[in-house]
């Protein structure tokens, strides 16, 4: 027979042994009766106590060609299907219960594990580097993340470095692409000589760009990320060699790149060579990411100390590069991953921890489901040990109930994970890095069973473990109908609904935390006002299509201007950067008139660029003097606005710094201070309003000693319009805009009000997912009490006839059932309160406004607990008050 | 019984197998013809049981050292499922059989001489 049959045919060989073995006994009766002349009966009376039981004998000549504990195993699953399915209210709570828990799991667990377990999809990830700097001596307070490269450290570092099989720079650019369908704006990525060959990710088709390419007097060309290709060249493989017009430039598509690659979290359409001019070069702009790949074996301490030893060449390269040793710059280089994945680490695995914490939450109402249901097999049970029936064939038995619960529980809970994380994916909150790699591979499968099965012992054990060990003799006599339950009975329920209101106390406290962190940051006046009337939109005039700065500076009034004529436009302005996006237009020395300045220690300061209009747009307000106008730009009169905080702390009040000269350096004219604006929370609510100085968006640029003009050419417009957002208005945008040069682009159609919702994603991410959480574990919570509550009723229903019959009052026996409950609740409140104040610790990064042990939480919480406990028990104590004494006593 | 299962845990593991194929070798046979044959070749003294011979009789058909077919008994016209001893099983027996003997010989030898200086 084969392992085919030995399975398949297990019903053949039993009728066949059966056949066999009765076959034997016949003709054995048939020998007696001729020998020794016995009636039939005698015979087989006879024959029957030498041969034993054919049951017996046919199991253990079964048992021969089985497994005889995988046997077993079946016929408990089977056992165990079976009462499942006799009782499928249970089995639809428990499989639902355990289907939500572990599919939140496994949701969560991908996400950790693609975002912050998994290498970065280059090859050898680990030896990547992110090329950070710090800078302590430059002053810049706000750069808190580190300094940035330049261009002439990139030429640097990687011409004389021992550390780096290859580095380079890149930055991100919006392009406009016109010459196809439509003028667009694209994300290019100037990349320098190396940062492919650090990624070390090779195209699809084509070539990398070569050192050619990066020749500023060379040919032009670009690369082609693998959407873009599909969407304009619809997969067109003659695409190489073929041009296209890149900021008015033509340029020769060299090479297309495989799908999905990212440039450390950043999608692209096009790659464009940085193409560095090396006879014009300076130390700054600090303005390039830098990414390098480690030489086999070599430490980021090394490379640190590499790098360090580089830089007295690279400032002794450039004519005034000696001017940076007082910036003090020192590289602290750090992992790539550690770079991509930022300030999600944390908000992930609180969310971990809080999905972790649901799921014990679950598996202990299932564990008391479990123990009630077990309780009803007491008699059962008691009877098979006291038959012989081993402890641990008694625990295999109920274990196997649970696996069986666990497994099927696990099979739904990845519908439920799925669905989870689709939804995850579409609504994509934009702090979740690598959001395009989650999915759930085999990994995740892998921790689903596992959690599946280690939930199974776990609430599988309780029961198990507590039937196994009750003796037999005093299992049977306890459950008279003439006893009320025994107390140790209600002991192991007792302990998990403590252990509930512990857990359920600390995801309320953490929710609740977050809660008022997220009052507390919309609390936060962020300068502007009604951000979801004021419409945003950025756009970019190339050099390559304007030359001249004061040209740009008029085709931008025109455009405000024809933007003001739409019907229904309160005001428009525009900036080079504006609250909350991101982008920080510059940052540099800011000198006050009568002051002295220590040069070893420059205060740098955030710089924006803004056009008349832009305050009132954004409803920004103007705390004293006036606002710019366009005479103030085309007359390049030197007018400059300061915020609040600066006015006041440099001269005292807003209305006294009207009038003030300051400049940005001693190199140029002073500027007169004209108007003072309130302070706005440019870099997000949570962080402190930053001082900033605002120009007019066309003047002369300040660090080149000829006076050159400049003009912003990338900006970005806010509309303050009732009709922001609709379909209709942005048309009546796009009109004007083409009316003005129709191969000007549109992008990051946004209203205020998304950008402001967009800053808060984190914590607001952060509150659903621990607002879920609380809100699950509140109503287990509430479920267990009023589980134990009942079934202690159920069963106490004699005592309360007794207690009742001799005179307690209906309010005493509601009172003593509340009363217990309140004592589960106080003990689980009391554990909970120190684990919570161990365990907001891990928040302390995504607090705001408030502190982990927040006195008001860590007190309404509680509160809220003991009223849901005293409400969870009232119910069924009621309800056991108004039982008739006589139908208590009456019962069984 | 009591008697039985000591008489059964007399034999050592393997005796009983080595006692089927023999008995097989002979003749095909089925369950009871089995029974009854093993007893009248030791004159009564080995008792087979059945509770023995039908797992030991699923371990050789197993083993492939014996098939099975059912038919029908001439002599009762019942059906019956007679064994068969195959070739592995007469090779196994063969090896069995001179194992047997060697490991009696052993025991004879260190069993003979202590007889004799007790008796003498």
């Amino acid at each position: 027979m084969s392992w085919w049959e030995r399975v398949f045919r297990r019903r053949t060989l039993n009728d066949e042994l059966s056949e066999e073995l009765n076959g034997h006994i016949e003709e054995k009766i048939e020998q007696l009766m001729r020998l020794e002349n016995l009636s039939h009966a005698e015979a087989r009376q006879a024959v029957l106590r030498a041969f034993g039981n054919p049951g017996l004998i046919a199991t253990r000549s079964r048992e021969v060609w089985q497994w005889p504990r995988l046997e077993s195993f079946l016929a408990d699953l089977r056992l165990a299907l079976r009462r499942l399915r006799k009782s499928p209210g249970f089995a639809l709570i428990v499989l639902l219960t355990l289907a939500i828990g572990i599919g939140a799991n496994t949701a969560v667990f991908s996400v950790v594990n693609s975002v912050l377990l998994k290498p970065l999809p280059y090859p050898e990830s680990d030896r990547l580097v992110s090329l950070w700097l710090q800078a302590p001596g430059a002053g810049i307070a706000d750069f808190s993340e580190g300094l940035l490269m330049s261009p002439s450290m990139d030429l640097a570092f990687s011409e004389h470095n021992r550390s780096f099989q290859s580095m380079g720079i890149w930055s991100q650019r919006i392009a406009n692409v016109t010459g196809l369908a439509q003028p667009e704006q694209v994300q290019s990525i100037l990349v320098s000589d190396g940062v492919l060959q650090t990624l070390q990710i090779s195209p699809l088709l084509g070539r990398w760009f070569s050192q050619q390419d990066q020749d500023p007097r060379g040919a032009k060309t670009i690369i082609l990320s693998y959407g873009y290709w599909q969407r304009r060249f619809a997969g067109d493989r003659t695409v190489i060699g073929r041009s296209i017009q890149v900021d008015s430039q033509a340029r020769e598509i060299v090479g297309v790149m495989p799908r999905g690659l990212r440039v450390v979290d950043h999608d692209f359409d096009v790659f464009i060579p940085l193409a560095p001019d090396r006879t014009n070069l300076d130390g700054p702009p600090f303005g390039f990411y830098g990414i390098g790949r480690l030489k086999p074996g070599v430490t980021i301490a090394q490379a640190d100390a590499d790098i360090s030893n580089l830089l007295p060449l690279w400032m002794s390269l450039w004519p005034q590069g000696h001017y940076f040793a007082i910036w003090r710059i020192t590289p602290t280089f750090r992992p790539l991953k550690k770079q991509v994945i930022g300030q999600v680490g944390s908000v992930l695995w609180v969310v971990m921890a809080t999905v972790g914490l649901v799921m014990l939450l679950a598996s202990m109402n299932v564990a008391n489901l479990l123990l009630v249901r077990a309780d009803s097999r007491h008699q059962e049970l008691s009877i098979r040990a006291s038959l012989g029936a081993g402890r641990a064939r008694i625990a295999r038995e109920l274990l196997t109930e649970s696996l069986l619960l666990g497994l099927l529980g696990g099979a739904f809970s990845i519908v439920v994970s799925y669905g989870g994380l689709r939804l995850l994916k579409s609504l994509g909150p934009a702090e979740l890095p690598r959001l395009s790699e989650v999915a759930l591979d085999y990994r995740s499968l892998l921790f689903t069973l596992l959690l599946s099965v280690f939930s199974a012992l776990l609430f599988g054990s309780l029961p198990a473990i507590k039937h196994a060990y009750a003796r037999a003799s005093d299992a049977l006599s306890r459950s008279t109908r003439t006893m009320s339950s025994s107390r140790t009975r209600n002991r192991s329920r007792n302990v998990l609904v403590v252990a509930q209101v512990a857990m359920a106390l600390v995801l309320l406290i953490s929710s609740a935390l977050m809660i008022r962190t997220f009052l507390a940051l919309r609390a936060v006046n962020p300068g502007f006002s009604d951000p979801a009337h004021v419409q945003t939109l950025r756009t970019a005039i190339p050099t390559s299509m304007v030359p001249d700065a004061t040209m740009v500076t008029h085709i931008e009034n025109d455009l405000t201007d024809r933007i003001a004529a739409i019907p229904d436009v309160a005001a428009v302005g525009f900036a080079a950067a504006m609250p909350l996006d991101g982008i920080d237009a510059d940052w540099n020395q800011f000198q006050v008139e009568g002051k002295t300045y220590d040069v070893t220690r420059p205060q740098m300061y955030l710089f924006d660029y803004v056009s008349p209009g832009y305050f009132s747009a954004l409803g920004i307000r103007l705390v004293a003097g006036r606002d710019f106008n366009w005479t103030d730009n085309y007359g390049l009169r030197h007018k400059v606005i300061v915020s609040e905080s600066f006015a006041r702390e440099t001269w005292g009040s807003a209305a006294n710094a009207i009038g003030k000269h300051a400049h940005e350096s001693n190199r140029n004219p002073w500027d007169e201070v004209i108007g003072v604006v309130a302070d706005v929370h440019q870099h997000g609510v949570d962080e402190k309003a930053p001082a900033i100085i605002y120009w007019p968006v066309l003047m002369y640029i300040p660090y080149i000693e000829k006076p050159t003009l400049g003009a912003e050419r990338g900006v970005t417009f806010v509309i303050r319009t009732r009709r922001a957002g609709t379909e209709t208005f942005l048309s009546q945008v796009r009109q004007a805009v083409n009316a003005i040069n129709p191969n000007l682009p549109i992008a990051g159609v946004r209203t205020m009000q998304e950008v402001y919702s967009q800053s808060l994603a984190r914590q607001s991410f952060t509150l659903v997912m621990l607002g879920i959480a609380g809100s699950m574990a509140l109503a287990l919570g509430i479920i267990g009490i009023y589980g134990v509550i009942a079934y202690a009723i159920v069963q106490r229903t004699r005592e309360i006839g007794i207690r009742m019959a001799l005179g307690a009052p209906r309010s005493g026996v509601k009172w003593m059932f509340v009363r217990s409950a309140l004592t589960l609740a106080g003990a689980g409140i009391a554990i909970g309160l120190l684990a919570a104040a161990g365990l907001v610790q891990l928040m302390k990064t995504i607090l705001f406004g408030i502190r982990p042990l927040d006195p008001v939480t860590f007190t309404a919480v509680p509160v809220i607990l003991v009223a849901a406990a005293a409400f969870a028990s009232y119910l069924p104590a009621a309800r056991a008050a108004a039982v008739n004494p006589v139908d208590a006593l009456k019962t069984e | 019984m009591q008697t039985s299962e000591d008489k059964s845990r007399d034999l050592f593991p393997g005796a009983l197998e080595m006692m089927i194929l023999e008995s097989l070798r002979r003749q095909p046979a089925h369950g009871y013809a089995l029974v009854q044959h093993i007893q009248q070749r030791s004159n009564n003294l080995l008792q087979v049981e059945e509770g023995s011979l039908y797992p030991a009789l699923q371990r050789l058909l197993k083993a492939k050292l014996v098939k099975s077919e059912w038919t029908t008994s001439p002599s009762t016209s019942r059906r019956v499922r007679v064994y068969e001893i195959t070739k592995a099983g007469l090779r196994h027996l063969e090896r069995e059989v001179s194992r047997f003997e060697r490991m009696l010989e052993g025991i004879q030898m260190v069993l003979g001489p202590a007889r004799s200086t007790q008796n003498s």
